[in-house]
C-alpha cells in the first residue's frame, strides 16, 4: 500500500487557503466572512499536520492544537462583536457597516 | 520526571507570571465587588507597578526560557536588554492607559463592566510581554492572537454605540485575516525548515539550499501579520476606523504599546532569522536568501507618504492622530531599513519619546472631547484663549509630533536621518524629510484653529482638575526635557541593543 504524497495535501491546503481569501474579498454578510476565515486557518493546519507526518516531526502536530484552540477562541470573540453590531445596526451585510469612510 | 528545566525558566519569565496573576486576581474581584467597583483600577495599576519591577529587574538578564528539544542551546523566550526595553515601554503606557481611563467618561459611564475592562487591559499587556522575547513561530502566533483577541473587544467596549461596534467589527475581520495569512506563512516556513524556532530556522537557512521563492512567499505572508499590527502599509486600512470609533483611553493604547510590540517582534524576527552577523561598525550582515531592504524601503516610503498625505484632509482630530501614527510607523521603519545597531538605537530613542507625544495629544484630545462631546476639528476654534493650558500643551505635544526643535521629537527624527546618512540611503533620507514638511500642515492647522481662530459661542472653557494636570505635565516634561538634554535617552538606547544570538 502506497501512501499519499505530500504534493496532494500541499495542493489541497494550497486550494482552501485560496478559496478563503477570495471568499474574504468578495462576500458581503460578516458571518460568511468569518467562516472564509476558519478555512484560512483550517487550510494551515493542514499544512502543518502533512508536514508534520513528512518530516518525521511532532512540533507541527502540537501546533495545530494550539490553533484550533485560537480558532475557538477567535470564533467566540467574533460572533459576539457580530451580534453586538446587529443589536445596533439590525443586519451583519458589511456593505451597510460604513459610517467611517476614509 | 525531571522538572528542573521549568522552574529554571519560570525564573526568566517573573513578569508574565505577574501580569497573569493580576488576569486573573481582577476578574476574582469583579466577581467579589460586584457592587461597587472603585478598587479595581487601583488593583490594576498595583498589578502593572508589580510587573513592571519585575521587568526593570531584567535588565542586563540575558538567557533562554524553556529550552528546545531539538537543540537545547535555544529556547521559545529569549530574555534579553532589547526586550527590557520594549517591555519597559508597553509597561510605562500602560500605567499612563490606567489613568487615561480613570478620567475618561466613556469609560466612567461603565461602572458594571469595569473589571472586565482591566481583565482585558491585562490580557493585551501579557500577550504583548511575551510576543517581544518570543522566539518560537508557535508562541509568535499565540502571543500575538491574545493580544488581537483583548483588543478586539477593548475596541468595541463602549458596545451600544455603534461607531464602537462597527470600529470592532473591521478590527476583528482584518486583524483575522492577517493573522490567518501569517499561519499559512508559517506553516510553510516550518515544511521548509522543519522547525519553529527563529534560531534554529536561522541556521537551516543558513546551511541548507531552499527554494528561494516558496521562502519569499512565506516570509512575506508572515509579514502580512506583522505588518498588520504596526499598521504599515497596505496594512493599514483598519487603522483609522478603529482608531476613530475605539474609546479614546484605547485609540491610545493601540497606537503606542500594540505598534511597540509589533516592531519588536519585526525587529526579532529579522534579527534573529536573516543576520549572519553584526561587523566591528554596527552592520548588520544579512543572508542573501530574501531582499528585505528592498521590501522595507518600499513599504516604509509608501507607509509614510499614505499616511501624511491622507491625514491632509481630515476633519476629525483623533482619525488625523491615526492618520499621523501610521506614517510615524514608516518612520520607525527607517530605522530598521539601514540594518545596522545605528538604526536600532534610532527606533529605540524614537520609541521612548513617541511614547509621550502621542500619548499626551490622545489625553488632551480625550478631555476636550470629555467636554464637548466632539472630536471635530472646528470645535476647537479658539481654544487656546479660553483653556490656555491645553491649548499650549497640545501645540508642544503636535510640533513634537512634527519633529521641529526644540522639542524631543526632533532628536528622535534626527537620529533616525542620521543613520540613514550614515547607510548613504540619501534619497530614502530625503523622501522622508519631505515627508516631514507633509506632515506640518495638517498638525499646524490644529494650531490654526486654536490660536488664531476667535472664539465662537460654543467654545468653552475646559475645567482641568489637579490630577488630569498632573499626567498632561508628566507626560510634557520628556518632550521638553529630552529636546535639550537628550543624552541620557542616547545612552539608554545605547545599552540596550542587545538581541539574544549575536
Amino acid at each position: 500500500m502506497t501512501s499519499i504524497p505530500l504534493e496532494y495535501y500541499l495542493i489541497l491546503s494550497a486550494f482552501m487557503f485560496s478559496v478563503g481569501v477570495t471568499g474574504v474579498l468578495i462576500r458581503r454578510n460578516a458571518i460568511v466572512v468569518f467562516m472564509c476565515i476558519e478555512l484560512m486557518l483550517n487550510s494551515a493546519n493542514l499544512t502543518l499536520v502533512a508536514f508534520s507526518s513528512f518530516l518525521g516531526n511532532p512540533i507541527g502536530q502540537v501546533f495545530v492544537f494550539f490553533v484550533m484552540t485560537v480558532a475557538a477562541a477567535e470564533a467566540a470573540v467574533g460572533l459576539a462583536i457580530i451580534i453586538a453590531i446587529f443589536r445596533n445596526k439590525l443586519s451583519v451585510n458589511i456593505d451597510e457597516i460604513n459610517i467611517f469612510k476614509w | 520526571m525531571d522538572l528542573s528545566f521549568i522552574t529554571e525558566s519560570l525564573y526568566f519569565v517573573k513578569p508574565e507570571i505577574a501580569a497573569s496573576a493580576s488576569i486573573i486576581l481582577l476578574v476574582l474581584l469583579d466577581l467579589i465587588f460586584h457592587k461597587n467597583k472603585t478598587i479595581i483600577p487601583y488593583v490594576a495599576l498595583a498589578g502593572i507597578i508589580i510587573t513592571g519591577i519585575f521587568v526593570v529587574d531584567q535588565f542586563n538578564i540575558s538567557g533562554f526560557a524553556f529550552l528546545s528539544t531539538d537543540n537545547p542551546k535555544y529556547g521559545m523566550i529569549a530574555v534579553d536588554n532589547f526586550g527590557a526595553f520594549f517591555k519597559l515601554i508597553i509597561i510605562i503606557s500602560s500605567i499612563f492607559v490606567v489613568a487615561f481611563s480613570a478620567y475618561s467618561d466613556e469609560i466612567n459611564k461603565i461602572t458594571d463592566r469595569l473589571g472586565e475592562y482591566y481583565a482585558l487591559i491585562f490580557g493585551m499587556i501579557l500577550g504583548m510581554l511575551v510576543l517581544i522575547s518570543a522566539s518560537d513561530l508557535i508562541l509568535i502566533y499565540l502571543s500575538m492572537e491574545l493580544l488581537s483577541l483583548s483588543s478586539y473587544v477593548l475596541a468595541g467596549f463602549t458596545k451600544l454605540r455603534d461607531r464602537s461596534s462597527e470600529a470592532s467589527l473591521k478590527y476583528l475581520l482584518y486583524g483575522a485575516t492577517s493573522t490567518g495569512m501569517m499561519l499559512f506563512g508559517i506553516s510553510i516556513l516550518y515544511g521548509l525548515t522543519g522547525s519553529t524556532n527563529l534560531y534554529i530556522i536561522s541556521a537551516a537557512l543558513q546551511t541548507q539550499s531552499l527554494n528561494l521563492l516558496t521562502l519569499a512567499f512565506s516570509i512575506i505572508l508572515i509579514f502580512a501579520g506583522i505588518g498588520y499590527k504596526i499598521s504599515s502599509a497596505p496594512f493599514h486600512f483598519w487603522t483609522p476606523d478603529v482608531y476613530e470609533g475605539a474609546p479614546i483611553s484605547i485609540t491610545a493604547y493601540l497606537s503606542v504599546a500594540s505598534k511597540a510590540a509589533g516592531f519588536a517582534l519585526l525587529i526579532r524576527f529579522i534579527k534573529t532569522t536573516f543576520v549572519t552577523f553584526v561587523d566591528d561598525n554596527g552592520n548588520w550582515q544579512l543572508l542573501q536568501v530574501f531582499d528585505w531592504e528592498s521590501l522595507l524601503i518600499i513599504i516604509s516610503l509608501l507607509t509614510m507618504t499614505l499616511g501624511n498625505f491622507t491625514a491632509l484632509w481630515q476633519r476629525n482630530l483623533k482619525r488625523m492622530l491615526a492618520y499621523s501614527s501610521i506614517a510615524h510607523a514608516g518612520y520607525l521603519m527607517l530605522g530598521l531599513l539601514v540594518f545596522s545597531n545605528q538604526g536600532l538605537i534610532a527606533i529605540l530613542i524614537y520609541f521612548t519619546i513617541y511614547l509621550f507625544m502621542n500619548l499626551g495629544a490622545f489625553f488632551i484630545v480625550m478631555v476636550i472631547a470629555n467636554k464637548t462631546g466632539s472630536e471635530d476639528i472646528d470645535d476647537y476654534d479658539g481654544l487656546g484663549f479660553k483653556s490656555s493650558f491645553l491649548g499650549v500643551s497640545l501645540a508642544i505635544f503636535l510640533v513634537s509630533l512634527t519633529g521641529l526643535p526644540p522639542t524631543a521629537g526632533f532628536i528622535g527624527k534626527l537620529y533616525l536621518f542620521i543613520a540613514l546618512v550614515d547607510a548613504k540611503m540619501l534619497t530614502v533620507a530625503i523622501i522622508a524629510l519631505l515627508n516631514t514638511v507633509v506632515s506640518l500642515y495638517y498638525y499646524i492647522r490644529v494650531l490654526k484653529h486654536m490660536f488664531l481662530t476667535s472664539p465662537t459661542e460654543k467654545t468653552e472653557k475646559i475645567p482641568l482638575n489637579f490630577g488630569q494636570i498632573a499626567v498632561i505635565i508628566i507626560m510634557l516634561i520628556p518632550i521638553l526635557l529630552f529636546g535639550v538634554y537628550f543624552s541620557p535617552v542616547v545612552d539608554l538606547a545605547k545599552s540596550y541593543i542587545t538581541i539574544l544570538g549575536f
